[in-house]
């Protein structure tokens, strides 16, 4: 009852927040509902089948190139149309990725998603005339459900329909992730993360599952990383640098990964915390990186611990 | 014709022995018991019999079918389920949620990624169903980590007669479980097979009366081989078998 009630009043204060506040923090929530769509589809991985991977990035910036390459290459700008491309795109690359992945857990699954992920950078870095290299690719203005906005300056379009668009997406992905951990499948998958042994003796197909979890998270990150090109205006490579999946896992346990909410509420803090202590200090790395430590000696549980225990999981 | 058959099972780790040339056959309706000293291979046996691991040379048949390696999600599919030694089972889950997933998995839904497991009412009937049988009906929305030891072990077993095999193997049911209680366990289970239609149970023990109290037929193990396999009066009978394995006390008592 409580859980739902904060629920509703998280949801009517992100909806008036283009209303209530300055411009500047509703673009501030912009890089919010990217990152918590993909922090959704990386929890599926670590929170309930066990897998933590130091390489998810790698789909956000699939996400974001495949975004930016149909609109300043091929002058696609439905955006339903780019986001649907981009599910797909990620899927394709998942699929060889995740076979090669699954095949390991622990340590290994970690490195060797981390090792996709710096090789997709080094293609997006080096290979200049498909990529643009260290610039990039632009991502050019979307139309959302067919609607251009045309009269609408930048700070406009994105502060309010394009605000209100990702909010909805956030909205969709939630629920949808919802339904995925309660069902049958997110059942199998939270006996894999408990006891892959045991689980194949009655039944479960470890890797199978593990895979479906792998193809899943990276389209979710993929349409979190479409989200994140839009108000940048630009993919670039350091949106697949090994820091940037350090980030998503810094916002994982920032939130808690114990908790459904907890990925979403991390993604919340991380950005806000990011933008107050980057002007506060050029330090700011340091300052996260104490954080960090202090997170996982004292509340390993993350920020959820403290106010929603252990919600969601079912673990 | 023989439910599961293993002929000639020869199960090398590095250079030591296991198992040397070890066959048997099960067929419907009997209890097997298989019996040994430590080191004799008996958990060994268990592991090759039920696809975990690979023997090094020899075939093991389950309804006339070649299932050596073919490993224990596919047999779980094909009828043959296993309980294991050591206590185990998804710690973090509720009773309800570890006796949900082979019940899923049997009737192939643990695939359904937006289904909403809580409306489905044949697995939760059938969840019910196996509790009930196993007398863990009170604890099904404990954690598995919260039960006392006897209940964990039946909810491990509980798991593996939940997928409604023809076979089950069963390493060490009573281990590690108070005198007294394991012949509590040993009629539950017993008593839940025969209601779930399960049609021949192999189980590895170290309790004699246990052994000899269950089973039809006892297959005595001993340093990878099979030193015997007879009835419980024949293993009795055997000298070398009782001297080697029964041991002398506990074969006066059965006698």
């Amino acid at each position: 009852m409580i859980g739902r009630a904060a629920l509703v009043l998280a949801l009517a204060g992100a909806a008036l927040v283009p209303v209530a506040v300055r411009d500047y923090y509703a673009t501030l929530m912009l890089p919010f509902f990217g990152y918590g769509i993909a922090l959704l589809g990386l929890n599926l991985l670590f929170g309930y089948a066990g897998l933590l991977s130091f390489g998810h990035a790698l789909f956000v910036a699939v996400g974001a190139y495949t975004a930016a390459t149909l609109s300043s290459g091929f002058g696609l700008l439905h955006f339903e149309l780019i986001l649907l491309a981009s599910a797909l795109v990620a899927l394709l690359a998942a699929i060889p990725v995740g076979l090669l992945c699954v095949r390991y857990v622990r340590i290994y699954f970690g490195m060797l998603t981390l090792a996709f992920g710096m090789l997709f950078y080094s293609f997006l870095y080096k290979f200049y005339n498909l990529t643009g290299g260290d610039e990039g690719i632009r991502m050019l203005r979307p139309k959302l459900l067919g609607a251009a906005f045309g009269n609408l300056d930048k700070v406009g379009f994105l502060t309010g329909p394009y605000y209100y668009y990702s909010l909805a997406l956030l909205v969709v992905a939630t629920a949808v992730m919802w339904r995925i951990v309660r069902s049958p499948f997110g059942l199998c998958l939270r006996a894999i993360r408990e006891n892959p042994e045991k689980a194949e003796c009655v039944g479960v197909s470890v890797r199978r599952y593990r895979l479906y979890a792998f193809l899943i998270a990276a389209v979710f990150g993929a349409v979190g990383g479409t989200l994140l090109a839009v108000p940048t205006g630009l993919a670039d490579p350091l949106l697949a640098y090994w820091t940037h999946s350090g980030n998503l896992v810094f916002m994982l346990l920032l939130g808690g990964f114990a908790n459904f909410f907890g990925p979403i509420l991390g993604a919340f803090v991380f950005i806000f915390l990011q933008d107050q202590v980057m002007s506060l200090t050029q330090y700011w790395r340091f300052v996260f990186g104490a954080i960090l430590a202090l997170l996982v000696i004292f509340f390993p549980r993350g920020l959820m611990g403290f106010v929603g225990g252990r919600v969601g999981t079912g673990a | 014709m023989a439910l599961l058959e293993a002929h000639a099972i020869r199960k090398l780790h590095g250079s030591v022995i296991a198992l040397d040339g070890v066959s048997l056959a099960i067929r419907e309706g009997e209890f097997v018991s298989v019996i040994g000293p430590n080191g004799a291979g008996k958990t060994t046996l268990v592991n090759v019999l039920t696809g975990l691991v690979p023997p090094t040379s020899g075939t093991v048949k389950f309804k006339g079918r070649d299932i050596a390696g073919i490993g224990p999600v596919r047999l779980a599919r094909l009828g043959m389920a296993r309980s294991f030694q050591l206590v185990n089972v998804f710690a973090g889950l509720t009773v309800a949620e570890t006796l949900a997933v082979p019940v899923l998995s049997r009737l192939g839904r643990g695939g359904r990624v937006l289904a909403a497991l809580a409306r489905d009412a044949e697995v939760h009937a059938e969840v019910a169903e196996v509790a009930a049988l196993f007398g863990l009906t009170d604890a099904l929305g404990r954690p598995a980590r919260t039960l006392p030891h006897g209940d964990r072990k039946l909810l491990d077993v509980a798991s593996a007669v939940a997928l409604h095999p023809e076979i089950i193997l069963l390493d060490e049911p009573t281990s590690g479980v108070g005198t007294r209680d394991k012949t509590a366990i040993m009629e539950v289970l017993v008593g839940a097979a025969r209601r779930i239609g399960i049609k021949a149970i192999i189980q590895v023990e170290h309790d004699m009366d246990i052994v000899f109290g269950y089973s039809g037929r006892i297959i005595a193990l001993h340093e990878g081989r099979v030193l015997a396999d007879s009835t419980p009066d024949g293993i009795l009978a055997d000298a070398q078998v009782v001297a080697a394995v029964v041991g002398k006390r506990v074969s006066d008592a059965h006698r």
